[in-house]
């Protein structure tokens, strides 16, 4: 019972990271299905994704009055994953699992340097065109 | 001319966006929206929040998908799902909440140290 409750306060976590982030909540969902429900990694992935399903349907249900979403781009990026999920699947079993880990790593390391370095020179340009917007 | 090739180039890069989020997903088991958000951000012009919505509603057809797909083999568990995925429906709530009372800013510098925690966890297990 007590882990049952663990296992929903994750839960919640893990949707309100999607909410902000838009993304999937994975992140959480495969660690806490796997070391607090105790499933294997491939349970805990797959679990993972019909979790996913509510989150994201209510998340873009909720969003929905906000106007930002074009079902057009939406359908091209769906399939797109979907066509190369199938082949990353195939893959999975004979990638070099280790190495693709660290390459990815260090893409996502590097783009997010990318980003914070872009708002800070944002704000800086701000700042210079308009002294009361530094403080942001 | 130029509309049909921007119109274009915005086609690929939302394939590339969506192809590549495929791929790294089905590798790794993370990574649809932390792939699509930034290439919707730095190449196809969309603004942060927007690019976040976007990946989120992309995220059901591809979790449909999955879903699907590990389902046939079996290796879906209902009531875990269930049990986790209902309360997060709970937290996206409050996560769009909080989406729409922060700067634009302060979303992308929350996603970017987002991205340095998924590329730590990538390399630590």
């Amino acid at each position: 019972m007590g882990a049952d409750l663990l296992v929903m306060m994750f839960g919640v976590a893990a949707g309100a990271v999607s909410g902000l982030f838009g993304v999937g909540g994975g992140i959480l969902f495969v660690p806490t299905l796997a070391f607090v429900v105790g499933m294997s990694e491939l349970h805990a992935q797959a679990t993972s994704l019909l979790a996913i399903i509510p989150v994201a349907v209510f998340g873009t249900w909720r969003e929905r009055a906000t106007g930002r979403v074009d079902w057009t781009d939406i359908a091209v990026i769906g399939l797109a994953a979907i066509a190369t999920a199938v082949l990353g699947s195939l893959l999975a079993d004979v990638a070099p699992q280790r190495v693709l880990r660290v390459g990815f790593a260090v893409i996502l390391v590097w783009t997010a340097l990318r980003i914070m370095h872009g708002v800070r020179w944002r704000a800086s340009r701000a700042s210079a065109i308009d002294p009361s917007h530094g403080g942001d | 001319m130029v509309e049909a090739t921007s119109t274009r180039h915005h086609r690929s890069v939302l394939i590339t966006a969506g192809a590549l989020a495929g791929l790294v997903s089905a590798l790794f088991g993370v990574g649809g929206g932390i792939v699509i958000v930034p290439i919707l951000v730095g190449f196809a012009g969309y603004d942060p929040k927007r690019a976040t919505s976007t990946s989120l509603a992309a995220i059901i057809l591809i979790a449909i998908w999955g879903t699907l797909a590990q389902g046939a083999l079996g290796n879906v568990d209902w009531r875990a799902a269930a049990l986790i995925g209902i309360p997060a429906m709970l937290g996206v709530t409050i996560g769009i909440a909080i989406k729409q009372r922060i700067t634009t800013a302060r979303l992308e510098i929350g996603f970017a140290a987002l991205m340095i925690v998924v590329a730590i966890l990538l390399v630590a297990t």
